[in-house]
């Protein structure tokens, strides 16, 4: 096994099992900004969607080209003209230094991150979101007028949360890929898993071992997400059966195992 | 309501999609209490005459007042302009309206289907609307299901909770279009005896487009029979039954009265 023979696993067993408290860091930080750009990405996505549905055509025109710029762009060129070109670009600072939300700081490049991620992410959501909008059935919207609901009241409350359900396994693949895509952030100097890894590269030239740590731990995240992503789907399911639960009963459940994790890691 | 008692006046209505004119000048007055079942070939322009009645469908001419007001349209300068969203959606309010697909959310059980528009639209708060929720429920024979999805209940039961669901905002008329032509037969019955309940009990004023001639004969006060956009033959269910007038009529009632 002269292949192996070279690798130093103490170092691979080490950065898995005893990680440093450096990595941890680097791995929230991987966790947060992926949460955080999703979620802009379902918010911006959502607008765009609505945008797109509108009557009024420069709000279509807008969600258009905002699909065919931001899918039609590498997303590293995204993340480079978003940190380095949006102050100099609008003449203010759009994008600060540092944001103190107490609990946690966000430095500049994390912020240009999660913005350039989550702009990105939303022209994808875009079409996610609309998909789930088009699969509900047109007698929803018209039983919902009909009793004298307006068009946003009427999407607020029927259509959306029905289309929630089948926006939720697409969404999850976002996810899932958003979690990856974090990466890239290293390239502007957010020091997350990534970066993590090639720090300790650079200074050991132990490639295998620390590329392979760190492909191990993001293994355990999507692989996580994707454990949560079916408890979700199944629990959303519930009512489909028409089990007598209710909607937001069902949410909290399809969180719970999240809800126990945490509990267990306090 | 207009002090003749007309909770519908529909004048010259004209409808059409793209090059297909569905609707030829339809004039039909229902004042309060009155139910009236349409009947008609499919592509007659009932179902679409009712969707205009609560402006889900626009009119290309004519103009339709419910309680003396002008749906959907405002007038100005002698002109018609559509009406804002939100006037429209008050308008509705008063229309109840009773799919041939139920159309129930199917992410709320029966009782939150019910209480919705009650809650959200006319701002009822929400144990009185839930009193009168059940109460509803109760009037439809579904007061044990209130909790259950409506992929829990058949089709007729659905439909039940359809009409609850209307009824519930109270309005000065009911559109019931088709309720009964996805149903099962065995469940047709239990409908047509709510619908029949609320003529004969409430005296609801509705319009209900179907091919049940018993359920016309029961408790409807007048048939309009339909044919291509136009209204061809009016009367009382017996009138046609003994002795229809129109030969399209006839030839209408012969297949459905097997």
């Amino acid at each position: 096994m002269d292949l192996l023979a070279a690798v130093d696993w103490h170092v691979i067993w080490q950065r898995i099992f005893h990680p440093d408290h450096v990595f941890a860091r680097a791995l929230w930080t991987t966790v947060y900004i992926a949460v955080l750009a999703q979620l802009l990405g379902i918010l911006l996505g959502l607008i765009a969607a609505l945008f797109r549905m509108s009557r009024i055509w420069p709000l279509k025109f807008l969600s258009a080209a905002y699909v065919l710029v931001f899918r039609g762009t590498p997303v590293i060129v995204q993340i480079f003209f978003v940190y380095y070109g949006a102050n100099l670009l609008f003449g203010f600072t759009l994008i600060p230094n540092s944001l103190d939300f107490g609990l946690f700081q966000l430095g500049g490049a994390a912020i240009a991150g999660i913005l350039a991620l989550g702009i990105n992410e939303g022209a994808y959501m875009r079409e996610i979101i609309r998909a789930g909008i088009d699969a509900i059935d047109k007698g929803q919207m018209e039983a919902a007028r009909s009793l004298g609901m307006t068009y946003r009241l009427a999407m607020r409350r029927i259509v959306l949360p029905q289309a929630a359900r089948v926006i939720v396994p697409p969404l999850g693949n976002e996810f899932n890929n958003m979690l990856k895509t974090t990466s890239l952030l290293f390239f502007i100097g957010v020091y997350e898993l990534f970066g993590d890894a090639d720090v300790h590269y650079s200074t050991t030239f132990q490639p295998v071992e620390f590329f392979l740590a760190v492909s191990f731990w993001y293994l355990m995240l999507t692989t996580g997400w994707t454990l949560i992503q079916a408890q979700i789907e199944k629990r959303l399911a519930v009512s489909e059966r028409g089990d007598e639960l209710s909607f937001r009963e069902r949410v909290a459940e399809a969180w719970q195992p999240m809800g126990a994790w945490a509990r267990g890691a306090r | 309501m207009t002090a003749d008692g007309l909770v519908l006046h529909a004048e010259d209505v004209h409808k059409r999609f793209g090059r297909l004119e569905v609707l030829r000048g339809i004039s039909l007055d229902v004042r309060r209490g009155e139910v009236v079942v349409v009947i008609g070939p499919s592509g007659s322009g009932k179902s679409t005459f009712l969707r205009c009645i609560n402006h889900l469908e626009k009119i290309d001419g004519g103009r339709i007042e419910v309680n003396g007001h002008l749906i959907g349209y405002r007038e100005r300068d002698g002109k018609l302009v559509e009406d804002s969203e939100k006037n429209i959606a008050r308008q509705r309010a008063e229309i109840g309206m009773v799919f041939q697909r139920f159309n129930l959310f199917p992410h709320m059980t029966a009782l939150e289907n019910v209480v919705e528009a009650p809650i959200r639209v006319r701002r009822t708060p929400a144990p009185q609307a839930r009193r009168q929720g059940e109460a509803l429920l109760e009037r439809v024979g579904l007061d044990d299901k209130r909790d259950v999805y409506p992929g829990k209940l058949s089709g007729g039961q659905q439909q039940r909770v359809a009409i609850a669901r209307a009824l519930a905002m109270n309005p000065a008329l009911m559109l019931f279009d088709e309720p009964t032509s996805a149903l099962d037969p065995e469940t047709i019955g239990e409908v047509l005896d709510v619908m029949k309940g609320l003529a004969l009990d409430f005296k609801t004023t509705m319009i209900v487009v179907t091919h049940e001639m018993g359920f016309a004969r029961e408790v409807g006060d007048r048939v309009v029979m339909m044919d291509e956009g136009r209204i061809i033959e009016e009367g009382t269910p017996e009138h046609f039954f003994r002795e229809p007038r129109e030969a399209r009529t006839k030839q209408f009632l012969s297949k459905i009265l097997v």
